[in-house]
């Protein structure tokens, strides 16, 4: 069934009786050409483009809990293109570019709404990184302007330009950075997947991984065993626990990110406003809530909530930045599990066992690249070779050192972060 | 959350710094090979359960100490000073 | 109506408030919400979808409805919950997400158009034309959703943080909670009490019944007194615990009494606790019917809240509709009062209903009739068939749910309780806590009782006391038996979440298009997302989507509730950090005195450093920088550089410690002499450079950068404690210890040794020499070290010193034809010589990549040698450090440009390095950069070209060696 506004029109004529699932929820088949484990934002895209561009059909995806369950219904939303080593570079403008046809692909309105990020900076140090962000952006072929702290102040008139702690030098805009609905990408995927005939099956946990002979074999899940040719793991914060599942160790440790959301409030705030000195980020949500957040909590962690001493300077980042928000009130805050490799970039890229992919490390930025991960890793499984855009996301790279993407500089190792 | 310093006693949190897995005790010697020193710098078992973890006590005495807690429910079972963990290797 | 006789208001004390520009009065005692159903106004907001009229739901913080802005102005606070509101004179309220006004809203339209605005249907339309979300459709969804406004001004109110400890928490002051406190401080526990009225008693204010022969609001009050007054107890009305944290620790919202004088707001808590005791109590839910969201629709418990509390009645003729024992009490307090009580509909076929009023029993009320200004009457369902009764209220009751949504907040999952129709905490959802009275399921007083003495014995016997077994007071202990009923089928729309607008039909058509996980449905209908999240609609909701996948309650499962339990400002929680406070600000002993001769301060970290010493003529910074870069070359500099990090390490084993943390040795360094030193990460990165001074056999003093100063130490604490703890050594750092100078220029041994007590030459302070020194009867320290290439001294003094120091320095370098120099001359300084900063050791250049790789020693081992060595991070395919010239000799160089070959376009795949530090060099009369370049090293003479698309730049470039001037060093030694 195609959605449209005629469609909305009809069926609110006729009592909204005629809308069906959005997918179906097929009992698990004994086999499949492909099984991808975790059905988030990055499983759910893989399994489409499988389908979609690659034409293979007998698919799964197994998800432990509901679809769109884990990060990619908990994230703050925010997309953009603006990172500047190679490697990140080509592949978040890739990913952006699938963003921006999103709504036509999928026939979903994943309200992806670009309305422009702008990450501020306090000194003239920052104002120089900054501006190699931005000229490497635009090398990349996106788009990036430098503004000053007037540019700024027009663009954000509320933000403290008196009296704040660290003063606002300039800002560094991102016209096409914007935010999306987060659980309309999971479901928009979902739907176009299962249509091409995947199957998506529900509370449905794998327990192991089947290898023999170097090559993998099948899955065991909670659902009874499943043979497949291929599988993919696709499972962000549990990526070491199903790896260890095929022997493997990852480059990957586990941590808590928070998120917050306030009531809802007429529209204030129309930018994404991004205040790396405090470690804070803001949006407002099309409902009106204000959805912000800020570092990781810094324990490792499976639990998807958080502790007071980061909600707090949170917080207090907000009150110096923009003080005009405190009288907002947070109604919800949250915690979602981040997949951290040592330097803060992805990977996506075959393991040392035939016909077993892997796809994580996403740390706290895997929302964005929802669409190109899915498009890179579904021709990395269907084709056996990396896909340009993602090429040098490499599972050894630490090992060899070859390609570090350490975009913060904090250190290509763990907990730097 | 609170950690238990030996030295100090219970504490906040925001009194601790983290560095992850107590791995990183065992530095490999120079010529170990690549796989040792992967192991020791970037591999992980991160495991959702017990772990034992490094923490400096940096807003306070300045000890860094080996936290043993559960990564999934967050309970602490206690934590001992880096530096007498390494003597008794 | 205010009843005459009722309620606990202060009816001496007249307040006056507005409402939307009207003026209305009150009483001392009154909530807003009280106040106005004392001047029947109904109608008090607009729901967030359908713009549907709207009045009190309850009396409580779980107000779904009365959303107001309170004041005007900067201090103006939306989103308000009416019903939490304390009644203060001259209070202005005014209504939201309205426009033009609350009884004519032009989104009123909405509603109309409801059947194509069900659940999820934004995700099926707005898609074409593409163009036309962001430009059209986007900005007209936000501007009809959101619920009030912010003021846009900078809130100018107070607020506060604070921490408290305890023995034991008690969440609620309710019979339970006031028991289970007054229990476990007798035994001798620390307890603190938390409530989130103004004062305790929880249900005992809003019903009519006795506790120990007296009313229960004296009791309570009594209570209260004794609590108050006992040693072992802190009672914090106004107060809501908001979040449960591990460890013990929870998160509380003070509320500061209302015109407290010079007070905070607000004071955010964090409370840890060895144990706690939620009696958080219960919260009554609704019965989803046809236009149950009317105006004058309320739910039972708080009908009578209003009568008990506040004497007020929100209407003359008052139905009321049940499925429990309970709901019959509200029936009968309101014909106590006089109250003309139209029926009694309960649901249950055996209700036992007595009474001077019409009781229907096994019927239901399946519409609520009327408008704008609220119900007018009410469609009833009996066995004998329908009719209508006309009333201007309804009381309705679909029994309670225990609030247990602080034991939600780790992650457990409550029991479902078939009996009570109601979810429970389960043991250990959070470690240390009981859950007791209504909220574990104990709906009468005295089972209220009776529980919080249980849990504050238990309490008290886990901590190794002996709890008291004084008798209970006597109290009703009043069945509550209950047949749960969700939703009162039939056509129109039913609400469940009234501040999202929910409706059964939602829930259903949610189902039918798949999302039947109770977390797809939530996300799909927005349900329970508003922000009381869904404490009056969660379980109905639930419970209806059971129905429609035919599935019970426990398999369909429950969402999570998160922290806060009532949402929290962010003022309160950021507390502090507005304006200067969200960092410390850390300042040189120089700072006065730079600030005095006018030098902007600009922050490096979170300290201040003066940027250029203004002189009289001079008219931009560049002017001053030139002049004080001229100043060093040929006279004397004097540059405050306390703020680089310092560490003293001292004890045997530190010269050997430094070895590992160094990549060049340190051990061979001789007494007086100083290094300059590059620390890796173990990563094989370069972490920071600095200097190190060996003053004595065993005793080392090392600078780390002004940046690293944290991360070093951090660092070096963690290579020792964790790595080498058999070295016998001690560090500390010294960073505020020592006030240190730089005094830098051909004339800076001159000016020094006018103010030593033994001056010092080339042969007793060679460069790179160090030592002890005292002038003006003061130890210090000398280093001859230098950054700017000059021939260059450090002076450090105890910092209690160091502004006098400044003074004097500066005042002699002046008569000396030199003077203070600031950042920006220091920069400039710096990249004439080639000396890196963090700009070019930003975390991902290695010691190849600056030229250092000679640096790190082969004969010994050192932290981040062998990650180094990865083939990744060494050969011709890296960026290596290099010096710009613009072939003009002109065109201004750009950090965070780019470089490419002359002829290549200016693409990723072209790119060949970048710019990270430039500037102009008044010595050799041209600007100058320091870059990154691949194979840099190799390719000096070549010529690159700059390309800076944000700043519209592109010059040719040849590539120089770092170092510009004085390359031999020649000045440094001489
Ligand atoms: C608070 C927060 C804010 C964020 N903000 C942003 C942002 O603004 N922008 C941005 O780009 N990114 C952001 N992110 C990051 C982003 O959400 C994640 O990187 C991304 O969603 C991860 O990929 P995913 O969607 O596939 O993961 P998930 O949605 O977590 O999917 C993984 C799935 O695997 C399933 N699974 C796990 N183990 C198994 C098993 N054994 N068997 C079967 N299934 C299994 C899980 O149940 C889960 O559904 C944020 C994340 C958080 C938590
Ligand atoms: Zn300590």
């Amino acid at each position: 069934m195609r959605f449209s506004a005629l469609r909305l029109l009809t069926e609110g004529l006729t009592g909204n009786r005629g809308w069906g699932p959005h997918w179906r929820d097929p009992a698990p088949k004994s086999e499949y050409d492909i099984v991808i484990i975790g059905g988030g934002g990055h499983g759910l895209s893989t399994a489409y483009y499988l389908a979609k561009e690659h034409g293979l059909r007998n698919v799964a995806v197994l998800e432990k809990g509901y679809l769109g369950g884990g990060n990619v219904g908990r994230n703050t939303t925010i997309v953009r293109a603006n990172y500047f080593l190679p490697g990140n570079s080509e592949f978040y403008s890739h990913s952006l570019k699938l963003w921006e046809g999103l709504e036509d692909e999928l026939n979903y309105n994943v309200m992806h709404s670009q309305r422009g990020l702008i990450n501020l900076f306090h000194s003239d140090g920052q104002r120089d990184a900054f501006a190699r962000r931005g000229n490497a952006m635009i090398n990349q072929g996106d788009d990036a302007v430098l503004l000053d702290r007037a540019g700024v102040r027009k663009h954000l008139p509320y933000l403290d330009f008196d009296n704040t702690r660290f003063p606002i030098y300039g800002g560094l805009l991102h016209p096409r950075g914007g935010t999306a609905r987060h659980d309309a990408v999971a479901w928009g995927y979902a739907r176009g997947a299962d249509r091409r005939g995947v199957d998506l099956i529900q509370n449905c946990e794998v327990t192991g991984i089947d290898i023999s002979g170097g090559r993998v074999t099948g899955v065991q899940t909670t659902r009874g065993a499943i043979r497949a040719k291929k599988v993919g793991i696709v499972v962000a914060g549990r990526s070491g626990q199903v790896a260890a599942m095929a022997g493997m160790r990852l480059p990957v440790e586990s941590h808590v990110l928070q998120a917050f959301v306030t009531e809802g409030l007429k529209p204030c705030i129309d930018h994404v406003v991004s205040f790396g000195m405090g470690h804070f980020y803001i949006s407002q949500s099309d409902k009106g809530g204000l959805v912000f957040g800020g570092d990781l909590d810094f324990y490792a962690s499976y639990a998807a909530r958080g502790n007071l001493p980061m909600k707090e300077h949170v917080m207090e980042a907000a009150m110096t930045l923009m003080p005009m928000i405190g009288k907002a009130r947070v109604l919800r805050s949250w915690g979602g599990i981040m997949d951290m490799t040592p330097d803060g970039s992805p990977i996506i890229d075959k393991t040392g066992i035939d016909g077993l992919y892997i796809d994580c490390g996403w740390c706290y930025g895997g929302f964005k690249a929802v669409p190109g991960s899915g498009f890179s890793f579904a021709h990395l499984i269907a084709q056996d070779r990396h896909h340009a855009p993602a090429a040098k996301f490499r599972l050894d790279r630490f090992r060899t050192g070859v390609g570090l993407m350490d975009e913060e500089g904090t250190g290509a190792q763990h907990n730097l972060h | 959350m609170r950690l238990p310093c030996p030295i100090c006693g219970e504490r906040d949190l925001r009194e601790f710094s983290y560095l992850g897995d107590a791995v990183r005790l065992h530095r490999p010697a120079p010529d170990a090979g690549t796989d040792a020193w992967d192991a020791y710098l970037h591999l992980r078992d991160n495991p959702a359960g017990r772990t034992r973890d490094l923490w400096q006590h940096e807003a306070g005495c300045g000890a860094w100490i080996v936290v043993t807690r559960d990564t999934v429910s967050h309970a602490v079972e206690g934590a001992q000073l880096a530096a007498e963990m390494r003597d008794a290797d | 109506m205010r009843i005459n006789g009722r309620g606990r208001v202060d009816r001496g004390r007249a307040l006056s408030f507005t409402f939307d520009g009207r003026r209305y009065s009150g009483f001392a005692g009154d909530t807003l919400a009280s106040a106005l159903v004392a001047n029947d106004v109904k109608l008090l907001g607009r729901s967030f979808k359908y713009h549907r009229p709207r009045g009190l739901l309850t009396a409580g913080s779980e107000e779904p409805n009365a959303l107001v802005t309170l004041g005007a102005g900067a201090a103006s606070e939306p989103n308000a919950r009416a019903t939490m509101v304390e009644l203060r004179d001259g209070l202005q309220v005014r209504s939201q997400n309205r426009w033009p006004s609350l009884d004519w809203d032009l989104l009123a339209l909405n509603d109309l158009a409801a059947p194509f605005l069900g659940a999820g249907f934004y995700y099926k339309t707005f898609m074409w034309p593409r163009a036309f979300w962001e430009k059209l459709y986007e900005p007209a969804i936000r501007r009809a959703a959101g619920l009030g406004a912010l003021s846009g001004k900078s809130n100018p109110d107070r607020y506060e943080k604070a921490f408290a400890f305890c023995d034991l928490l008690v969440i609620g002051g309710g019979p339970t909670g006031m028991m289970a406190a007054h229990r476990a401080a007798e035994a001798g526990l620390d307890v603190i009490l938390c409530d989130e009225g103004t004062v305790l008693g929880g249900r005992l204010l809003s019903e009519d019944e006795t506790v120990d022969g007296q009313p229960g609001a004296d009791w309570a009050a009594a209570m209260q007194r004794d609590l108050a007054a006992h040693p072992k107890v802190r009672v914090m009305t106004r107060t809501t615990v908001t979040g449960a944290y591990d460890q013990g620790t929870f998160g509380a919202l003070e509320r500061i009494v209302p015109d407290a004088e010079g007070a905070p707001l607000e004071c955010f808590w964090r409370i840890v606790a060895k144990r706690s005791i939620l009696a958080a109590g219960a919260l009554e839910r609704p019965v989803a019917f046809a236009g149950n969201d009317r105006p004058g629709i309320l739910l039972a418990g708080a009908m009578r809240a209003y009568l008990h509390r506040w004497g007020v009645v929100p209407g003359r003729r008052v139905a009321v509709f049940g499925n429990t024992d309970d709901a019959h009490r509200t029936a009968r307090d309101l014909a106590a009062a006089g109250v003309h009580v139209a029926a009694v509909i309960d649901s249950r076929t055996d209700a036992k209903v007595q009474g001077d009023f019409p009781v229907y029993t096994g019927a239901q009320v399946c519409r609520g009739a009327g408008g704008r200004d609220g119900v007018e009457a009410i469609r009833i369902r009996t066995p004998r068939g329908e009719e209508s009764i006309a009333v201007d209220a309804l009381a309705v009751s679909g029994g309670w749910n225990p609030s247990l949504h602080l034991a939600c907040h780790m992650n457990g999952r409550p029991d479902w309780r078939e009996d009570i129709a109601a979810f429970v905490p389960r043991d250990g959802m959070v470690p240390g806590m009981t859950a007791a009275g209504a909220c574990a399921g104990a709906f009468s007083t005295h089972g209220c009782l009776s529980a919080g003495a249980a849990a504050a014995a238990l309490v008290a016997r886990d901590l190794g006391r002996t709890p008291s077994d004084a008798a209970l007071p006597e109290a009703e202990d009043a069945p509550y038996r209950i047949k749960a009923l969700w939703a009162v089928p039939g056509r129109g729309r039913a609400w469940l979440d009234f501040q999202n607008d929910v409706t059964v039909k939602d829930v259903v058509q949610a189902a039918q298009e798949n999302f039947r996980s109770v977390e797809h449905m939530k996300r799909y209908t927005t349900q329970g997302m508003a922000p009381d999240q869904g404490k009056s609609s969660n379980v109905a909701a639930l419970a209806v989507l059971a129905d429609a996948t035919g599935r019970g309650i426990p398999e369909t499962g429950t969402t999570t509730f998160r922290p806060p339990f009532v949402p929290v400002s962010i003022a309160a929680m950021g507390a502090g950090a507005q304006g200067m406070g969200f960092a410390p600000r850390r300042r040189t002993t120089s700072d006065a005195a730079a600030r005095a001769r006018g030098a902007p301060m600009i922050e490096a970290g979170l300290w201040y450093r003066a940027s250029y010493f203004p002189q009289a003529g001079e008219a931009t910074w560049r002017q001053s920088c030139d002049r004080e870069v001229g100043m060093v070359r040929n006279h004397v500099g004097i540059c405050d550089v306390s703020t680089l990090g310092k560490i003293d390490l001292q004890g045997p084993d530190a010269a050997d410690f430094l070895d590992l943390v160094y990549t060049n040795r340190m051990s061979t360094l001789k007494p007086g002499r100083v290094r300059y030193g590059l620390m890796l990460r173990e990563d094989g990165h370069v972490m920071d450079d600095g200097t190190c001074a060996r003053l004595g056999e065993g005793h080392f003093v090392i600078t780390t950068t002004t940046a690293a100063a944290g991360a070093v130490m951090k660092h070096l604490e963690f290579v020792h404690q964790c790595l080498v703890p058999h070295l016998d050594l001690a560090m500390i750092s010294v960073t505020e210890s020592w006030a240190q100078f730089a005094v830098a220029g051909p004339k800076s041994r001159d000016l020094l040794n006018g103010l030593l007590e033994t001056p010092v030459d080339d042969a007793s302070f060679p460069f790179m020499a160090c030592g002890p020194v005292r002038l003006g009867g003061v130890a210090a320290r000398l280093f001859r070290i230098s950054f700017s290439g000059e021939h260059a001294y450090e002076i450090a003094v105890p910092a209690r010193y160091g502004a006098s120091l400044f003074d004097l320095l500066v005042a002699r370098a002046e008569a000396m034809g030199g003077g203070a120099y600031g950042m920006e001359a220091l920069n400039v300084l710096r990249l004439e010589k080639g000396h890196i900063t963090h700009a070019e050791i930003h975390g991902r250049t290695t010691a190849f990549d600056i030229g250092m790789d000679r640096m790190v020693s082969a004969a010994k081992e050192c932290i981040g040698k062998t990650m180094a060595a990865r083939p990744g991070l060494v050969g011709p395919e890296r960026e290596q450090l290099v010096g710009l010239a613009p072939q003009d000799g002109r065109s201004a160089l750009l950090p965070g440009a780019f470089l490419f070959a002359p002829d290549d376009k200016a693409e990723r795949a072209a790119a060949q390095g970048y710019v990270t530090s430039a500037g102009y060099s008044p010595t050799l009369g041209a600007p100058l950069a320091l870059g990154f370049l691949r194979d840099g090293r190799a390719r000096q003479g070549e010529v690159v070209k700059m390309v800076d698309h944000l700043r519209g730049a592109e010059v040719l470039c040849t590539v120089t060696d770092s170092v510009r001037v004085d390359p031999e060093g020649g000045r440094l030694r001489g």
